[in-house]
């Protein structure tokens, strides 16, 4: 028997040209007859717009062409709604969705206004302070809870207060609940989330040929199928006119799938207008406004208690971002709602929100997709409990835990996916013990913590629990193909941005088909290459477009041996496959080689019985019923300098259950990643905008990404529960590190600093050293 | 986020950079490291007419001549080379101490100290270490060859005292003495950034190791670098204790006018220069005890 | 003209990445007469009788990968690989002046690139296991 390439730590086959520059990114496409484009954006926050003269943009030398909205004629139009809302009684919906450039009213600063087409980047943005724009500013409208007041200004003219949403969800009955409860605690939260800043920004380059009648378009997009069936539709070409390629991509977490940009719709039109290729590069500047990122929730929560800090149920109600334009749908708070219920049993919940319109860029999912908020709300609040119930931290969460033998578990309420979420397998407490024994924590406590105060300094632990649904529909396909030359080819709809795939789908592969993982090239982000497929998010790339790709495989392995047993003339039992080599058990020599069955396969004369399929490939899809719950629990010591606020993570852990495990080097990869996000989203990364709705800090000199100095070296453990909603047994894993990170530095700040003894609690994310500083001080 | 358009001149000698200076006064800029110089033009912040790149000037780098208590360095002189002058740290400690916390590695090896200090960033460390120094630089033009003290040059945020058609050749810095000790701290959010707020300050002590003289300089803690003048005199005369260490802290938090910004409020810089003021003080005072 | 847009698209040496256009990212660090520098902060002209290398440069032949390409590789340091280049040219450097390096030394010769996929810890894996490689 081969080892099995499911499992193991094997390196990765895309990396060499990645290592050597000769990987293709989107900037790296050099097409004859080029056009670059620049777009003028808009630098203020809310204004009705009079006028736009492009007369003197136009006549500069090097400029090929100017657009406004008007020039777009009958294909200016809102984009569509990418995510209906779920199917929850009570939903108020108003469907806003950004345009293709800003016609009548700008909403948000940053918003596309105008574009330059020039001989190069450099001559297209001397146009830009060409274009004269008259705008009548209007009031901006940035603070949440002013945003809802009637006499506001209004984002969208017909749009009420500024209510982009309404939703309600509930289990049980709170109101019961909370009346029989020992101990209730409210407090009020605030959380925000912050951009996703890849290294490499978002970026197009469009080909019209109008003699092939094809459009071909590179884009870093997490979605390049469903890129490729709008352009489509808008165009008025068919969706075979139209090759959408997601090249190498330097990082998406999220907002690169958000889908239409602006710049997506109005270039492709500009393409075919002009008959000359465009290339738009996104700058770091323009990728503050012009690229989605996830803001902030504020969160009136109250838990009710009984007195040995069992949870009798939670409330909460919530005012959720959106920014100028709701095309994501309700993804994000929903996935706030039902994150918040944790691996805790709540049986009575009530949770509302209210989505609101602002003049800020839109919001839509950034790693963790709203996760974080509610993981934050109900992590802080177990705490509080603890505190005032004189219970450990660590010990009231496992008090609540849903029991491993209470799977699948219902909590009834609806999920991104539209189905009640439903956790499929887990078992909590093992991963909690795993932590505390690897954190330390009762040494900690009892013996390390105390010793270190009284020399003086300032040490804290912090312990953080969640459950993450990922894996969700709809749907991914996979074509797995052995070539002629015994290489294994596996094509699949989803694009990669750094995760490996190109290694953990033929890992997969390897086993079924039984080729070595070097030997098998996979294929994604090209609609060519397969044609349907929803994309890379929500963690669920290896568990849906993986079971595709193992689908796949497994029916090409019974082609292989079914025409093996029919070339040996031998019983299909007595094959093995290994090696690339198909052979009869226990007859050594007796063997021939993929390639050369592959050829077998596909002979060019002769007949054949009716119902057979050339070559040895196959296509299946994988749709699960609903999503795969991973769950993880994170540890952390921290010291705080209790004077300048600066602080030290001396240690972190990290336990997690993603299920079954299809490369550990490149999980724990996804999983540092992840905490290096949440840190930068603890305590470095805010976005500052002010009362006029302008970015403060707009330039990664102000917007702190961690650096290598910033992230510690992390420790990570793996418990398993298989998931039972797909042959593999996987779950995802993507975004399970950024997901607790805020109230683990919450948590452990607080026990540094010692700030239950001045009654100080901190009761939001970002933190940072000027806000201990405000918060220890009272000065608000 | 590329450049807009200018006119790019190779200055080859001092004189044909010092000419083009005077024909295009603001209007021309040198380009020495341009680790602060390309950032403003790739934003659009500054669009100058001209780039005089004075990079292929020979002679106006590295130390030039030598005295026992001074060093005179040229200004084209890049931190990497600083880095890399076991000189420089024995004499120059305190620089030797804040050069981990100038940008990062790669910056260093490109920009230069006359650069930085013509840039006259408030939140820029060296020019706050070259007035806790009390270094001067020479400003050359056509007509004029003159020295400006450091406590003068700095003028205002990005602005010195240096004249349109002038250029900063040459940085000397007075030499550490035998019985001093320095410190320098800072507080940023990431290692490299701009300071929240940052101390340079000198102690000196006498054969009893009573202060004889104190010089304390803070970055980030107005328009320019602060010298806390009453601060440091106030330390004069006794040994170093707590109680005087605080009441100059205290000194310094007058002394100063931080602006606030995104990353710390007037109030949380100016509690930091008074933490930071007494470690750094306290630092400098037991390396000069030390060292007798 | 930016000497990052020179090398990229005038040379086509698109391995060298373009991630912020301010100094701050790192990913479009070259060597530069021996030094790793941001070539997004300098032009094209500044170049001239000057010597680069870049990441193109830096594995011996096409059949084989300079050690710490190879390091990285096996240690899963690189995930989306846009960050990548500059961080192999900024650690070449650093171990040719830094043999034996201690992790701390090896993140503060970090902190001037920043990765947002990695986390970092396989960074640093990578290169001192290139250190100890090339040491011998």
């Amino acid at each position: 028997m081969t080892t099995r390439s499911f499992g193991a730590p094997i390196k990765r086959n895309e990396d060499s040209r990645l290592l050597s520059g000769q990987a293709l990114f989107v900037d790296d496409v050099e097409l004859p007859g080029m056009l670059y484009a620049a777009f003028l954006r808009s630098n203020v926050a809310h204004a009705r717009i009079r006028s736009i003269d492009t007369a003197t943009a136009r006549a500069r030398e090097g400029v090929v062409a100017v657009y406004t909205a008007a020039d777009l004629g009958n294909y200016w139009a809102p984009g569509p709604l990418l995510v209906p809302p779920p199917p929850i009684s009570g939903t108020v919906f108003n469907q806003r969705t950004q345009v293709p450039l800003a016609r009548d009213k700008v909403r948000h600063v940053g918003e596309p206004l105008a574009v330059v087409l020039a001989q190069s980047r450099y001559v297209a943005e001397d146009a830009l302070a060409d274009i004269v724009v008259d705008l009548d500013a209007l009031p901006a409208v940035v603070d949440l809870e002013r945003a809802i007041t009637p006499d506001t200004a209004r984002v969208h003219e017909d749009v009420h207060s500024n209510v982009a949403a309404h939703v309600r969800q509930s289990r049980g009955n709170y109101a019961a609940a909370r009346a029989r409860a020992d101990r209730v605690i409210a407090r009020r939260f605030h959380y925000d989330h912050g951009a996703s800043s890849p290294i490499e920004t978002r970026g197009i380059v469009c080909q019209w040929d109008a003699r092939a009648g094809q459009l071909t378009v590179w884009d870093t997009t997490q979605a390049p199928v469903f890129l490729r069936n709008g352009l489509a539709g808008m165009l008025g070409l068919s969706e075979r006119q139209v090759r959408v390629i997601a090249p190498f991509v330097g990082g998406g977490f999220g907002p690169k799938i958000m889908l239409f940009y602006p710049e997506e719709v109005v270039l492709p039109w500009a393409a075919m207008k002009l008959n000359r290729p465009i290339k738009w590069i996104e700058d770091r500047l323009e990728h503050f406004f012009a690229t989605t990122h996830e803001r902030g929730q504020i969160h009136d929560a109250e838990i009710a208690l009984s007195p040995d800090g069992k949870i009798l149920g939670i409330k909460d109600v919530f005012l959720h971002d959106t920014g100028a334009y709701n095309p994501y749908g309700l993804t994000v708070p929903i996935n706030s709602q039902c994150t918040l219920l944790g691996p805790y049993v709540v049986p009575n919940y009530n949770s509302t929100f209210t989505a609101v319109f602002t003049n800020k860029p839109i919001v839509t999912p950034y790693r963790g997709a709203g996760r974080q908020h509610g993981v934050f709300v109900i992590e802080r609040l177990l705490d509080i409990a603890a505190r005032e119930l004189g219970i450990d931290r660590a010990e009231i969460r496992r008090r609540n835990f849903i029991p491993p033998d209470a799977f699948p578990y219902n909590n009834e309420i609806i999920y991104q996916d539209f189905t009640p979420l439903e956790y499929d397998s887990g078992d909590y407490e093992p991963i909690l013990d795993r932590a505390i024994e690897l954190i330390g924590y009762r040494e900690f406590l009892d013996k390390e913590q105390p010793r270190l105060r009284a020399a003086g300094r300032h040490v804290g632990i912090g312990i953080a629990c969640y459950v993450e649904g990922t894996g969700i529909g709809p749907y991914e396909g996979a074509k797995v193909q052995v070539q002629a030359n015994g290489r294994v080819s596996v094509a699949t709809g989803i694009g990669t941005q750094g995760q490996g795939h190109f290694t953990s789908f033929a890992q997969i592969a390897a086993d079924q088909v039984g080729v070595d993982v070097g030997n098998i090239d996979v294929v994604t982000g090209d609609t060519d290459q397969f044609y349907w497929g929803a994309g890379t998010f929500a963690s669920r790339g290896a568990v849906v477009a993986g079971n595709a790709v193992n689908e796949a495989a497994k029916v090409v392995r019974q082609k292989i041996i079914k025409l093996a047993a029919e070339h040996f003339e031998c019983a299909e039992e007595d094959l093995e496959i290994r090696n690339g080599e198909v052979s009869v058990v226990g007859i050594p020599g007796k063997a021939v080689k993929l390639g050369e069955l592959a050829l077998k396969a596909n002979p060019m004369r002769g007949a054949v019985r009716p119902g057979t399929e050339p070559g040895l490939e196959s296509t299946q899809y994988f749709g699960p019923p609903r999503g795969a719950t991973a769950s993880g629990v994170h540890a952390m010591i921290v010291e705080v300098d209790p004077q300048t606020f600066t602080l030290e993570v001396l240690k972190y852990v990290v336990v997690h259950d993603c299920g079954a495990i299809i490369n550990p080097l490149i999980l724990a990869g996804q999983i540092h990643g992840g905490v290096a996000q949440g840190i930068g989203n603890a305590f470095y990364e805010q976005l500052h905008f002010d009362a006029e709705g302008q970015l403060l800090n707009a330039s990664l000199a102000d917007y702190l990404l961690p650096s290598a100095l910033e992230v510690p070296r992390m420790e990570i453990a793996h418990t398993v529960t298989p998931s039972p909603l797909n042959p593999l047994g996987i779950k995802g894993a993507g975004e399970a590190g950024a997901i607790p990170v805020g109230p683990l530095f919450a948590q452990a700040i607080e026990d540094a600093l010692e700030l239950a003894a001045s009654k100080t609690e901190l009761l939001e994310i970002p933190l940072s050293p000027n806000r201990l500083f405000e918060l220890t001080t009272k000065r608000r | 986020m590329k450049p807009p358009p200018f006119r790019y001149i190779a200055a080859r000698t001092l004189e044909q950079a010092l000419a083009l200076k005077a024909e295009y006064g603001d209007d021309g800029r040198f380009l020495a490291g341009g680790q602060s110089l390309v950032p403003t033009l790739n934003f659009r912040l500054t669009q100058p007419a001209v780039l005089i790149d004075i990079n292929p000037l020979d002679g106006c780098g590295g130390r030039l001549g030598a005295e026992p208590d001074k060093v005179r360095l040229g200004a084209l002189t890049r931190y990497r080379s600083i880095e890399r002058d076991a000189a420089m740290a024995r004499d120059f400690p305190l620089i030797e101490e804040a050069l981990p916390h100038i940008a990062h590695p790669q910056i260093r090896n490109r920009g230069t100290i006359g650069g930085n200090l013509a840039h006259a960033d408030p939140a820029s460390e060296m020019p706050a270490i070259v007035v806790a120094l009390g270094g001067r630089v020479r400003a050359q033009s056509r007509r004029a060859d003159r020295w400006i003290d450091a406590a003068e040059f700095f003028v205002g945020a990005l602005t010195t005292a240096l004249e349109p058609d002038e250029m900063l050749t040459e940085v000397e810095l007075p030499v550490a003495t035998p019985n001093s000790g320095s410190c320098f701290m800072e507080v940023a959010r990431r290692r490299g950034d701009f300071a929240l707020i940052g101390v340079a300050c000198i102690v000196q002590i006498d054969e009893r190791g009573r202060c004889a003289g104190a010089r304390i300089a803070l970055c980030s803690a107005g328009d320019t670098p602060i010298h806390a003048d009453d601060a440091a005199t106030s330390l004069i005369g006794e040994a170093l204790s707590v109680a005087q260490i605080d009441q100059a802290a205290d000194l310094v938090q007058r002394a100063i006018d931080p602006g606030g910004n995104v990353h710390a409020s007037k109030e949380f810089q100016r509690h930091l220069a008074g933490v930071l003021t007494k470690r750094a003080l306290a630092t400098a005072n037991e390396r000069a005890q030390r060292v007798q | 003209m930016l000497l990052s847009d020179f090398l990229r698209h005038d040379l086509l040496l698109a391995g060298t990445h373009v991630g912020c256009e301010h100094g701050v990212c790192g990913a479009c660090t070259v060597i530069f007469d021996g030094a790793a520098v941001r070539s997004c902060l300098m032009f094209a002209a500044q170049a001239d009788g000057h010597n680069i290398t870049t990441v193109e440069g830096l594995a011996p032949d096409r059949e084989h990968l300079h050690p710490l390409q190879e390091s990285m590789r096996d240690c899963h340091g690189l995930q989306c690989g846009y960050c990548t280049p500059g961080i192999l040219m900024t650690m070449k450097v650093f171990l040719d002046e830094n043999p034996s390096p201690d992790e701390a030394k090896v993140r503060e010769a970090l902190s001037g690139n920043l990765c947002r996929c990695t986390g970092y810890q396989h960074i640093v894996d990578a290169v001192l296991l290139a250190a100890r490689r090339l040491r011998g």
